[in-house]
């Protein structure tokens, strides 16, 4: 079959509910048979995988860190919400400093920007796929 | 213009599968994930639900959510297949679009 171009969109947050884990597999797999993914937007809740402070239990999967990974192997364009990242304290260098905050968090590999990129993950892609609570 | 259906909520807890079930049309695709996955054993009390389909949308299941559920042993209602990652891509690149009933 040939290449399809998907988008992606997580809205459930990580390690209570399993979208971000879902998405992780659905996108590895869509790579694996050689498709496109134009671009995975964290909305709600799913802006929570993006920060690079959480340390889970070193027997316990590392949510954020398999998705930095995957998308320096496959330059891959994770894009956090803003409006959902300020409101639960996903900052990057910029945000933190415009916003008067001592520190930023973002995780390697995503990039933080507004609800526009999801709407064109929309238009662009050939298929959108939403992975929720 | 077939569209591929996602439910990942059981129908135990909520009426995803219930609102699905009412929205599609033939030849469509129903693919069960994540807690979604309890809709598809046989013998339960909302198996009639899925049942009436008569073969007029195809049923999926996603194995990974069955193992991780224990329920890979468990019988089926007829008619649901059981697939991997591999196979929910192939549903949604084969399909038109697809649809989330979060």
């Amino acid at each position: 079959m040939s290449a399809v171009k998907l988008g992606v969109v997580i809205t459930g947050g990580p390690y209570t509910r399993q979208a971000s884990d879902t998405a992780y597999q659905f996108v590895k797999a869509a790579l694996e048979k050689g498709h496109e993914i134009f671009r995975v937007f964290f909305y709600n809740d799913g802006v929570n995988v993006g920060t690079r402070l959480t340390v889970p239990p070193q027997d316990d999967r590392n949510i954020q860190k398999n998705w930095s990974e995957l998308a320096e192997r496959h330059k891959l364009d994770l894009v956090v919400c803003v409006a959902a990242a300020q409101r639960r304290g996903i900052l990057d260098k910029d945000e933190a400093g415009r916003q008067g905050k001592d520190g930023d968090n973002i995780a390697p590999g995503f990039r933080i920007s507004g609800l526009g990129q999801m709407i064109e993950a929309g238009i662009v892609a050939d298929r959108l796929v939403i992975f929720g609570d | 213009m077939p569209t591929l259906h996602m439910v990942n909520k059981s129908p135990f807890e909520d009426n995803a599968l219930q609102s699905c079930l009412g929205h599609v049309l033939k030849g469509d695709a129903v693919l069960l994930i994540e807690d979604g996955v309890y809709g598809a054993l046989a013998g339960s009390a909302v198996a009639g639900m899925l049942g009436q389909q008569n073969g007029a949308v195809s049923l999926y299941a996603l194995g990974p959510d069955l193992a991780a559920r224990g329920l890979s042993e468990k019988p089926l209602l007829g008619g649901v297949d059981v697939i991997d990652y591999g196979g929910f891509v192939d549903l949604v690149t084969t399909l038109d679009r697809s649809q989330s009933w979060l």
